[in-house]
């Protein structure tokens, strides 16, 4: 059963990186794609699954396995909530020994009656995992029988470890959405200018650096998924007139299937740098005047950004110039490897190169084309020569994720993280603003010039 | 004197437990030139990583048998081939610690025969340690990993001896002591004029240094040379009652005696291996160290108005535990409220009518009235919803600076504990005078929070 799922989600047809393969890596799909051992990293498809799933922030998320799953992992992520807290309390049946052998179903069905009886959420998600898949463990039956004998849904998500990358994890996070969630309830009122965005998970609060800009053009968001979102929120979203497809390719399935079961148009669009989000914000505008907003939306729109950018240049003015000609190595990956450089090159920065990790062959484009001469894109970049071009001052500043932060910082080199671990919200006008803020935080800290001193009886 | 409560709870809600095989590779990153893997899936290690690289800080070698569906039905013999040879031509380490995951352990794969096999193969492997170390999941946790890890490495390095250097002694360091402990405590076997061979010795690797090259394994450590050669010491002193296994299996390959030391907090504890170095060394205790346990004294007699009677809950895996509330009862405060992970020896001797093996909430709905709470970092949520003073101790602790550099044993770690959480009292001195402001909870953890 998994394995149908998997070849049909192979096979997804909107998904631009899998249509750039031929016909027999696109079989593979783009889970499938065989890890190295030994030379691999990053996280597995529970991991994804849970990094969609979690930031809905009044269910319970409750994980089926051992320890090492959810006792490693939880509420190490900063998707943030505007209220229920729910979603950062960490559930495990912590199955041990005796549940390897004799099955952990029953203890599984226990662990939702207990956390319906003292919680009462809303929802609970229940994610499978590597070692209660293998023996068998059938949590779709038990979360059906759990939901009829409770009355609430019980959402089974599939993406036990070993069937793929993170990637592939959140694209089975976004089939159980679709099979389980949206469309399940029907929202009181709707107003034509009624909007989803897909993949964004409000890290660090990214999502409010939006959410104002909306609500002063009267843009109702239906729901978030899933930054900040509500169960019910979550249910009603097949009655957005539009959907934006945020920064990710990785929910491209939801997009899709939202446009085939309830006609629903989406866009890709990204809210990193003054220039995207504009153009997000214009777009978002037409395409529901299209279909049926008022109309006048778009001169709005255009004011609102006018102002918006006015205020940028503003409160950017001073630090501009000693932003100017400095230069980057990004090393995100996906959508961040072009949306982040139209951010920077605002600042007149120079990109030395950018990583293209899980970017669709589209993105790569779209960065090598940005950076010009400048910069080069990479595939992988190792991490000896990620130091060797740092320790040789190839770059003045590094943006990554956690993980490379000390790559970075051992050849004494400013880094800043761009991930999901960061604590501060670069989505938006307000966000362009703090990132390069942030950026001339790091690179104007004097400690850099210190630790680049040798001790004097080394001269 | 504890009372163990297991319970076999079917929902564990804010774990305090970690996983068998992130301890399991944490011993091996105290290894040098070493590359810990987990044979598993690949999300095992990315997870472990992460929360290795928020606690110290520090770049973390670590891989993967990056295990799929198909070789988790079929074996996973080929994919851990696959990684050590792998590993060896990218990053040439000195030894690969393997620990393996509850997915392998479940299959029941042999992998100490997978192992052999492979070494026929490749003869190229012959100057690299393969060390395996069976750690499932579904049993004990970070701790018992650490144990299981370090067992390993005496069983599949050390090699019987029956020369013994005089002037050796081996010291098997839990997974319940830091970089900076291990620092102490080597600096104290080097004051008796002993060679002290430290294994696991994470100060060696993780106390945060900047070296000129990029290295893809562990810069520092305790060599695979040096581990082979503990049969020469003259006696092996086990530092947490988790190693004493570890510590008998080289007493009995190498007639190397073993002693237990179930822990270094306190006056009295880090007296006996005080002296038990000057029984070994047949030297007398130095001056600078006399001087120090004065010191300790009159940090003690400061301190004790502040602690005295102060209620305790603490969190923690079981040698930690023995070493802190041991340290509270010392000064005259009681264990109103201990959690911990899993059975261990260390719990019978806890000084508290019980301790529960359980989960953070376990903590939570037990520790509304004490004066201070005890955990790693995850306890600081449940500290807030409290509003009860925190501690951070034991693994991990992602939200403050300088983990490894935290002292906890000797005549000055101790000190350090007194005059650090005696502050915390003093600082939190004016509630006293108040009714207890915690929230009483009605509806679960959910209710608690949404305040805040
Ligand atoms: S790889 Fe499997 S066992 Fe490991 S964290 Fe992911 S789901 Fe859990």
């Amino acid at each position: 059963m998994l394995q149908h799922k998997h070849q049909d989600l192979f096979n997804e047809p909107a998904c631009a990186k899998n249509q750039a393969k031929d016909e027999k890596t696109r079989k593979k799909g783009c889970g499938g794609k065989p890890l190295t051992p030994g030379n691999a990293a990053g996280g597995c498809a529970f991991d994804g699954a849970k990094i969609v799933l979690q930031p809905i922030t009044d269910a319970a998320h409750l994980v089926h396995g051992p320890i090492a799953c959810e006792g490693n992992s939880w509420d190490s992520r900063h998707a943030l909530s505007s209220g229920p807290m729910l979603y950062r309390t960490g559930f495990t049946t912590d199955v041990g020994e005796m549940d390897v052998i004799y099955g952990g179903e029953k203890r599984l069905f226990k662990a939702i009656k207990e956390i319906i009886a003292r919680y009462d959420p809303p929802a609970v998600f229940v994610y499978q995992t590597c070692v209660t898949a293998m023996i068998g463990d059938d949590i779709e039956t038990v979360c059906k029988v759990a939901a009829e004998r409770f009355g609430k849904p019980v959402i089974p998500v599939n993406a036990p470890g070993f069937v793929g990358k993170k990637n592939f994890g959140t694209k089975l996070a976004g089939e159980a959405l679709l099979n389980h969630v949206i469309g399940t309830e029907e929202p009181e009122i709707t107003t034509p200018a009624d909007i989803n965005l897909i993949g964004e998970y409000n890290v660090s609060g990214d999502l409010w650096m939006v959410t104002p800009l909306l609500k002063k053009l009267g843009i109702r968001l239906l729901t978030s998924i899933t930054g900040d979102a509500r169960y019910h929120d979550v249910t009603k979203a097949h009655r957005a007139r539009v959907n934006m497809m945020v920064c990710s390719q990785a929910l491209i399935n939801v997009a899709r299937k939202m446009e085939e079961r309830w006609g629903i148009p989406y866009f890709e669009g990204s809210f990193y740098g003054v220039k995207d989000t504009s153009l997000s914000l214009r777009t978002i505008a037409k395409m529901l005047v299209e279909r049926g907003a008022e109309p006048d939306l778009i001169a709005r729109t255009e004011a609102l950004i006018a102002e918006e950018e006015a205020r940028v240049a503003r409160e950017l003015a001073p630090i501009l110039p000693e932003l100017k000609g400095k230069r980057v190595l990004l090393y995100t990956g996906g959508v961040k490897s072009w949306s982040m450089i139209s951010a920077l090159h605002y600042a007149g920065m120079v990109v030395i190169g950018s990583s293209t990790r899980k970017a669709t062959k589209e993105d790569k484009a779209r960065a090598a084309e940005l950076m010009g001469e400048e910069g080069e894109t990479m595939d992988n970049l190792p991490q000896r020569d990620m130091y060797r071009m740092l320790k040789n001052r190839e770059a003045d500043i590094m943006l990554s994720g956690g993980r490379t932060q000390f790559v970075a910082l051992k050849a004494k080199t400013p880094w800043l993280d761009s991930n999901q671990e960061r604590h501060n919200a670069y989505c938006g006008y307000d966000g362009t603003i703090s990132l390069l803020k942030e950026i001339h935080k790091e690179l104007t800290n004097p400690v850099f010039d210190l630790v680049r001193t040798p001790a004097p009886w080394e001269v | 004197m504890a009372n163990v409560l297991s319970t076999a709870k079917p929902l564990t809600v804010n774990p305090l437990k970690l996983s068998q095989p992130l301890g399991g590779a944490s011993a091996f990153m105290g290894l040098a030139g070493s590359l810990p893997m987990l044979h598993a899936a690949q999300g095992c290690t990315a997870f472990a990583l992460v929360l290795l690289v928020r606690h110290y800080r520090e770049a973390i070698p670590f891989q993967t048998t990056a295990m799929n569906e198909v070789t988790t039905i079929l074996g996973g013999k080929d994919n851990l081939e696959e990684a050590i040879i792998n590993i060896v031509n990218r990053a040439h380490p000195k030894v690969i610690g393997i620990c393996s995951n509850g997915l392998i352990e479940a299959r029941g794969e042999d992998i100490r025969g997978d192992l052999k096999l492979i070494r026929q193969r490749h003869p190229e492997l012959a100057d690299t340690a393969l060390v395996y170390a069976s750690t499932p999941d579904y049993k004990g946790g970070f701790q018992e990993g650490w144990a299981s890890a370090v067992t390993a490495m005496v069983d599949q390095l050390v090699e019987p001896e029956i020369a013994r250097n005089p002037r050796q002694i081996n010291i098997l360091a839990g997974c319940h002591l830091t970089p900076a402990d291990l620092e102490e405590i080597r600096d104290t076997v080097e004051a008796f004029g002993l060679h002290p061979i430290i294994l696991p010795d994470i100060a060696g690797s993780l106390d945060g240094h900047i070296a000129d090259e990029w290295v893809l394994t562990t810069l520092g450590g305790t060599s695979v040379e040096d581990i082979r050669h503990m049969g020469r010491s003259i006696a092996t002193l086990a530092l947490g009652l988790q190693l004493e296994p570890a510590a008998r299996l080289i007493e009995a390959r190498c007639g190397v005696p073993a002693e237990v030391y179930p822990h270094l907090t306190g006056l009295l504890a880090w007296d006996n291996f005080i002296a038990a170095l000057a029984r070994l060394s047949g030297k007398p205790v130095p001056q600078s160290i006399r001087r120090r346990r004065s010191q300790l004294l009159d940090a003690m007699l400061d301190g004790h108005f502040y602690f005295g009677k102060k209620k305790i809950a603490i969190a923690a895996e079981p040698d930690l535990m023995l070493g802190l509330t041991q340290f509270f009862a010392d000064m005259g405060a009681e264990i109103e409220t201990a959690v911990t992970t899993s059975d261990g020896a260390a719990l019978a001797l806890v000084p508290a009518k019980e301790v529960r093996i359980g989960d953070l909430d376990d903590l939570e709905q037990a520790a509304g009235h004490c004066d201070l709470l005890i955990a790693h970092s995850h306890g600081a949520r449940v500290a807030e919803r409290l509003g009860v003073p925190f501690f951070r101790a034991g693994f991990p602790l992602f939200d403050r600076l300088g983990a490894a550099h935290k002292l906890s044993v000797g005549y000055r770690g101790t000190r350090d504990l007194i005059f650090e959480i005696g502050n915390l009292f003093i600082e939190h001195q004016h509630h006293n005078h108040q009714p207890h402001n915690h929230q009483t909870r009605e509806h679960g953890t959910d209710a608690a929070v949404a305040s805040h």
